[in-house]
């Protein structure tokens, strides 16, 4: 048996605009761009709407109904889903119809999108739950399955995950990690006690996703019966098969052109006709299969990259310099229980802020420059740091800022 | 195969990125074993001492020098006006008497002298260089180092000059420009095909920045951010966008010190700009410098910035990077198309380079980022590069010119 465990991710940040030195204490809108770049959030929002999420979505819908097994799941950021209530009502209501069919199965992330666990546990739990009450509000579903911004994972991670009650998390299945283990069997994270782990397998994932349309591959064209062979080869020697991948990967990065939404209009019927083939969810592989060994992932690892590690938002001066400001401010920022201030703080945490100011040109170089909507890693920097410095002037200039250094003084 | 090349101006002569540039490209060809015969103008000559010193161990290059009063730089106002009033034969020697006499000299080298091709650096030479090719039959490549719209930044083109660039391009079979920037403004402007002009960026060779004197320290210490612009002050190269967009950054930051170092027609201009703008106190004029002097400014800025209206290369980024201090460009530039790790911006959009030179001087991280990165990019930036591609031009239009073993030089 091996069965197709579908899911995509569905995030856009609140990029922010080309804010500069001057705009300081005149002016806290950060993420309203309305020129023709592609730092203008409802302009982009709505052209991927227009060529991933909308055809996406019918097609996903017509699967669904002309075949009464097919599964997928999705993980929305929160600032996706608050991008689409005040952009995109449309799309909005086109997952909750797919969700609405009961085969859809929604997963657990933070609601910003952000890397709050490397830098403040209390934080990264207060997304989650923020995350977890938003998709009960829209979609009527609470899910039982997590995954952290862009896989990012470790042992820790893991624990902490499973201590909040998930009983799945979902990791990459990078080489460094797994050795000559296969991504395609459930695995128990290192010291936890029934969390169970699922693993994407990057090659055939990354087949869809990144060489779909590359002339230069060996197997192009991709065609839906070649894929599902690949996809049988698995049988009697694993359980699952993870395809995970950003759901923009139809229609946006794999453009309609390439053929793509053909593609995936076949490759049900396709994986179907070999009998011991399905799809399911990954609660639903969870549910079905054992882990197979334990698996100890003690450096963080993710999906970024030839390195799969942290180097994408992590890996610079400015980098670090910007992560650690933005959680310097979590003890202020919270004390002033300003909701549109807390909101914008967090909306500056989404990790996405860090990946444009990656300087890493070489390997990885092309996929950092066709998803920086700045000219340069140091444009993205300078915008974000004197955004930045509005908000703590915001921060210090609030009431509640002067009662608690008042409160302070006298304790 | 033998290079015969007509320049104007050597280092330790020049005044400025031209002979830069000649040096760089002919220590980087004779090293890959080119033997090149660099034809002079007497007046910017350079000691036969001097040569046979730097080249004593390979010989590849040669000097001839010629008796011509010529006057190698330019200056936008004052280049004008002095070619102007020499052109006008008030003086009776004039300019262009002068490029035809250089001319005249160079035929006879050509028809003395034995090599494959012939390769004229700027407009001075190129007449010099069509001659060589009429007495000789060898085929001719120009070097555009910067055209009379960069000079002049558009306004006063001189027709003669224009004239001479247009005509020697379409005569000569192959054109090398700086920059894909010089490339476009040669279609443009000269009507030259596109198919016709190679672009060779100009490089930089990190063994002539060793041990750059930390003379500047002091200034360091008293812990104020430095912000450098090194050039000529004339119109091409953007002074007067430098000093509003210091005026902005003072106005937002008071301990930032503008170093203006250079020479030029608009210096005091620029001067009663800074004072007119109340900043006098904040803005240094340092005068023109050359070699350490210049390096110990760079190494002790925290930022240099060239807000070039129109430059072709622009080799100054380049020598800052090395020196220490990462740069913030002007778009209209061709060295921006070798640097990625770099800030850029528009020439005229003085908020965005004031906002961009506070970002460096607030951050230091942006510094360390910025300047870590262009140091390792830089580093593939060299002449050894430059003469590769060089060296592939020259046989690709010695081959086309239909020259056979029989009649190459070696």
């Amino acid at each position: 048996m091996a069965s197709i465990c579908f899911y995509f991710q569905v995030h856009q940040p609140f990029r922010v605009k080309d804010y500069r030195v001057f705009d300081i204490g005149k002016d806290s809108e950060y993420f309203n761009d309305d020129s023709d770049r592609s730092i203008n959030n409802k302009k982009i929002l709505n052209k991927v709407a227009g060529k991933c999420y909308l055809p996406a979505n019918a097609v996903m819908l017509e699967l669904l109904n002309k075949h009464p097994e097919f599964k997928i799941s999705f993980s929305f950021s929160g600032v996706f889903l608050d991008q689409l209530q005040e952009f995109n009502p449309e799309t909005l209501e086109s997952f909750k119809k797919l969700i609405d069919t009961g085969r859809v199965e929604v997963l657990e992330e933070t609601y910003y999108h952000s890397l709050s666990f490397l830098y403040s546990p209390e934080e990264f739990r207060r997304q989650v739950k923020m995350h977890r009450d938003k998709i009960e509000e829209l979609f009527g579903v609470t899910p039982t399955v997590f995954r952290n911004t862009e896989l990012i994972y470790n042992n820790a991670l893991a624990h902490e995950v499973e201590k909040m009650g998930y009983k799945g998390i979902i990791a990459e299945g990078a080489d460094h990690v797994l050795g000559w283990k296969s991504p395609n069997f459930l695995y128990r994270p290192q010291g936890a006690q029934n969390l169970k782990l699922l693993l994407k397998n990057y090659r055939l994932s990354d087949d869809i996703a990144f060489r779909f349309s590359s002339k230069e591959w060996a197997d192009f064209p991709l065609t839906a019966p070649k894929f599902a062979q690949w996809a049988s080869q698995v049988n009697g020697n694993g359980h699952v098969i993870n395809l995970f991948m950003d759901y923009e990967t139809f229609g946006e990065h794999q453009w309609e052109d390439t053929g793509i939404f053909n593609f995936l209009r076949h490759l049900p019927e396709e994986i179907y006709k070999h009998p011991d083939n399905d799809f399911i969810t990954p609660s639903e592989a969870i549910a079905r299969y054992e882990p197979v060994s334990e698996l100890d992932v003690h450096n963080y690892m993710s999906w970024a990259d030839v390195e799969r590690d942290l180097s994408a938002w992590l890996s610079n001066p400015m980098q670090h310099d910007a992560i650690q400001s933005i959680y310097k401010l979590e003890e202020d920022v919270l004390a002033t229980n300003d909701d549109k201030l807390i909101s914008d703080w967090r909306k500056l945490q989404t990790s996405d802020h860090f990946y444009y100011m990656c300087t890493k040109w070489f390997n990885d170089g092309d996929v950092h420059k066709y998803f920086n909507p700045y000219n340069t890693p140091y444009e993205a920097f300078i915008a974000y740091m004197n955004a930045l410095q509005d908000l703590r002037l915001r921060i210090v200039g609030h009431p509640m800022h002067a009662k608690k250094i008042k409160v302070k003084e006298l304790s | 195969m033998r290079v015969l090349m007509f320049g104007w101006e050597f280092p330790p002569h020049n005044s400025g990125g031209l002979g830069t540039a000649c040096f760089g490209l002919t220590r980087a060809l004779s090293s890959r074993k080119i033997d090149v015969l660099f034809i002079l103008p007497k007046k910017v000559g350079v000691s036969a001492d001097f040569m046979s010193i730097l080249f004593a161990d390979t010989r590849k290059v040669k000097f001839l020098e010629i008796e011509t009063p010529l006057k190698p730089y330019v200056t936008s106002e004052g280049y004008i006006y002095e070619r102007d009033k020499i052109i006008s034969d008030i003086y009776g020697n004039t300019l262009m008497q002068e490029v035809r006499r250089y001319a005249l000299r160079a035929r006879d080298i050509a028809k003395k002298e034995h090599f494959d091709v012939i390769h004229a650096h700027d407009w001075l030479s190129f007449l010099a260089g069509v001659e060589a090719k009429k007495i000789s039959g060898k085929p001719l490549i120009l070097h555009m180092h910067a055209t009379e719209f960069d000079r002049t930044g558009g306004q006063g083109v001189n027709q003669d000059v224009y004239k001479i660039e247009r005509e020697s391009m379409q005569y000569a079979d192959g054109i090398i420009a700086v920059s894909n920037f010089t490339k476009q403004k040669i279609v443009e402007h000269y009507g030259i095909p596109e198919h016709k002009i190679e672009v060779v960026h100009n490089g930089i060779d990190e063994c002539d920045y060793a041990n750059i004197p930390d003379k500047l320290s002091d200034l360091k210490k008293a812990g104020q951010k430095i912000v450098l612009y090194a050039g000529r002050i004339t119109i091409q190269k953007g002074p007067e966008y430098f000093i509003r967009a210091a005026k902005r950054v003072l106005d937002v930051n008071p301990n930032v010190l503008f170093l203006v170092a250079g020479s030029g027609d608009m210096e005091r201009q620029m001067m009663l700009e800074a004072a007119s703008l109340g900043i006098s106190d904040h803005v240094v004029f340092v005068g023109f410098l050359r070699g350490d002097d210049l390096n110990a400014v760079y190494r002790a800025a925290d930022l240099f910035v060239m807000p070039s209206v129109s430059e072709p290369f622009g080799i100054t980024p380049l020598e800052s990077i090395i020196a220490g201090a990462p740069v913030l460009i002007s778009k209209q530039s061709g060295v921006s198309e070798v640097l990625t790790h770099a800030l850029k911006t528009d020439f005229w959009d003085t908020e965005d380079m004031a906002n961009k030179i506070l970002g460096v001087v607030s951050h230091r991280s942006l510094w360390q980022t910025l300047w870590g990165n262009s140091r390792e990019e830089v580093r593939k930036v060299t002449w050894d590069a430059a003469s590769r591609k060089c060296i592939d031009y020259y046989e690709k239009v010695i081959c086309e010119s239909g020259a056979t073993s029989e009649t190459r030089y070696i």
